[in-house]
């Protein structure tokens, strides 16, 4: 990241953001039980979803024309949401408590950490949060055998990949919160995003017009990047989805040390 | 300053720095020696705090020149604050850690070796005489230990100048004269200390040199004694009288002292010695509820210089 950031007009930093890693790292090894609750979620909507609806729907398309059962169909999806998740729930919720209350950022940047690091630090914290999830809940999925390629393996990177790009702009949005309220605005847009990205259902159970507001959704691409993975059907296509992710993981994290500069170096 | 000195570890000239409209610093020069214990005294608002941030690079100038440490926050901000400990207004302590976490986490920010910071972490606590504590959570300790830590953990990557605003306010009576201490040995030390405060009986004690801040200007600069001696007058008579408006009474007292200055509560009179002005007064006739002698100190200075008293 450090070498990254000497190229984009990135805010001020000491590269010293895996300090601030470290320091989260202290405080969960407290708190670990709260973050072990949102496992579970994606868990539930496995069995609940893949295992208990699937009887019923019995296979599905895969895209490529080829029929899965609907728990092969269904587990990416709930993968990448897992990794969403877990990025959004701590660069949101955590963040916000330490950004407004616990005036945690204040003590940071008098030391030689700058905004850039606050930015750095707290989204690789938040998207390994992101990537535990992904990882507990591949190997459930597998457990329950809704695993059918060693590809399946390369989705660990993925869900990093999509947990960058949530913990950034979640980070980054976070600063504009005022109340603890506003945190419903933030359920409106992940709770449609989580059932209309093509979780589901195909993209092509959608009308034509819809199809073009699902892709443009970031949700739907870690969906795809991750399903095409699982599913072993490594295209270029995929090229999409990892760019398209990778670009709003490095806007979001120019924006968070932005509005950190901001809020704090006035 | 005399020439051939050693450079200041804090040069302001100019200093200025406005939140849109408002100008809270408006153009202060300041020149912080090595060694010395410098504090900013003022009323609420006066700009203290706007400077200290200034100095500490989280705020930058708006206008003016400012060099900490013979760097510009403008350009080595990091740089500087690697080498400041800072203990600001309001403790912003991690309470998600212990009281020893808070010292090695912070030290992790300078870059300092985890053994390093563990070892200096112990050093730490005893002086802030918190090491029985060293592994409690930090939210049940009381202002004063919570203080302290703030102050030790400031202190963990052996800054050469140690920034402190409004370091005691809040702080019970005994619990301030704890800080005092440990400050006095920091300063023996030969770390240069920079405080902000507006309690003047704090910034006498532990200031060497101070300047006076109001509506975000200077107005006086000096050792604490020698602002005294050319703002005030030696002793100070408060005269208390039964009566709704003090200001009414000043005619029965005129000449009697250098100046008066009309309280609500009370009229102070600025003499040389007190005693006699005080049986001056009773012969005048003037029946005064309580009469107190007292030396003249900071606050008197303060309020010759604004009309205005520190703490309302």
């Amino acid at each position: 990241m450090a070498r990254l950031a000497d190229v984009l007009p990135v805010p001020a930093g000491a590269g010293m953001a895996r300090t601030l890693v470290e320091r989260n790292y202290r405080s969960f090894r407290r708190t670990w039980t709260i973050i072990v609750s949102g496992f579970f979620e994606p868990v539930f909507y496995l069995f609940a979803m893949g295992v208990g609806v699937g009887a019923l729907v019995g296979d599905v398309d895969a895209g490529d024309g080829r029929l899965v059962p609907y728990a092969v169909f269904v587990a990416p999806a709930l993968l990448a949401a897992s990794a969403m998740n877990g990025a959004v729930f701590d660069s949101t919720t955590n963040v916000f408590f330490k950004l407004k209350y616990a005036k945690l950022y204040d003590s940071v940047l008098a030391t030689p950490l700058g905004p850039r690091d606050v930015a750095v630090g707290e989204i690789t914290w938040a998207l390994l949060r992101g990537l535990v999830y992904a990882a507990a809940f591949l190997l459930v999925a597998t457990l329950a055998g809704a695993v059918t390629s060693w590809w399946a393996v390369l989705t660990l990177p993925a869900a990093t990949l999509v947990g960058w790009a949530f913990a950034s702009v979640g980070m980054a949005v976070a600063t504009y919160m005022r109340t603890w309220a506003d945190f419903d605005w933030l359920q409106l847009a992940i709770l449609p995003m989580f059932l209309f990205s093509a979780t589901f259902f195909p993209l092509s159970a959608y009308p034509a017009a819809v199809q073009g507001v699902v892709q443009a959704t970031p949700l739907y691409h870690g969906v795809a990047m991750i399903r095409d993975l699982m599913l072993g059907q490594v295209t270029g296509g995929m090229a999409v989805h990892v760019g398209y992710l990778a670009v709003m993981g490095a806007v979001g994290t120019v924006w968070t040390g932005r509005r950190i500069e901001r809020l704090l170096l006035r | 300053m005399t020439a051939g000195a050693a450079a200041p570890m804090i040069r302001a000239r100019g200093l200025v720095k406005e939140f849109g409209s408002f100008t809270a610093v408006d153009g202060i020069d300041v020149d912080v020696m090595p060694g010395e214990a410098f504090g900013f005294l003022g009323p609420n608002g006066a700009g203290k705090s706007s400077t200290m941030r200034m100095i500490g690079c989280v705020s930058p100038p708006t206008a003016g020149e400012l060099t900490v440490l013979g760097m510009d926050p403008r350009t080595h901000g990091a740089a500087i604050r690697a080498r400041l400990g800072v203990v600001p207004q309001r403790d912003t302590l991690d309470e998600e850690l212990t009281v020893e976490e808070n010292i090695w986490v912070y030290g992790r920010y300078f870059g300092i070796p985890r053994a390093e910071v563990r070892r200096r972490a112990a050093e730490l606590l005893d002086f802030a005489q918190l090491a029985d504590r060293a592994g409690s959570v930090v939210e049940p300790l009381s202002g004063g230990m919570k203080r302290r830590l703030t102050i030790a953990r400031g202190l963990v990557n052996s800054p050469s100048i140690l920034l402190l605003d409004e370091p005691t306010t809040g702080l019970d009576p005994q619990a301030r004269h704890v800080l005092w201490d440990r400050l006095f040995r920091l300063k023996r030390e030969g770390v240069t200390l920079v405080l902000t405060t507006h309690y003047m009986d704090e910034a006498e004690q532990l200031c060497d040199r101070l300047v006076v801040m109001d509506h975000g200007r200077i107005v006086a600069e000096g050792s604490p004694r020698s602002l005294i001696a050319e703002h005030s007058t030696r002793e100070v008579l408060e005269l208390r009288l039964d009566t709704l408006d003090h200001a009414e009474h000043v005619g029965a007292v005129e000449g009697v002292a250098e100046r008066v200055e009309v309280l609500p509560d009370r009229l102070l009179l600025y003499v040389d010695d007190g005693e006699r002005a005080q049986s001056e007064v009773v012969r005048r006739g003037v029946e005064p509820v309580s009469a107190l002698v007292r030396r003249s100190t900071l606050e008197d200075v303060f309020l010759h210089l604004t009309g205005r008293t520190l703490v309302d």
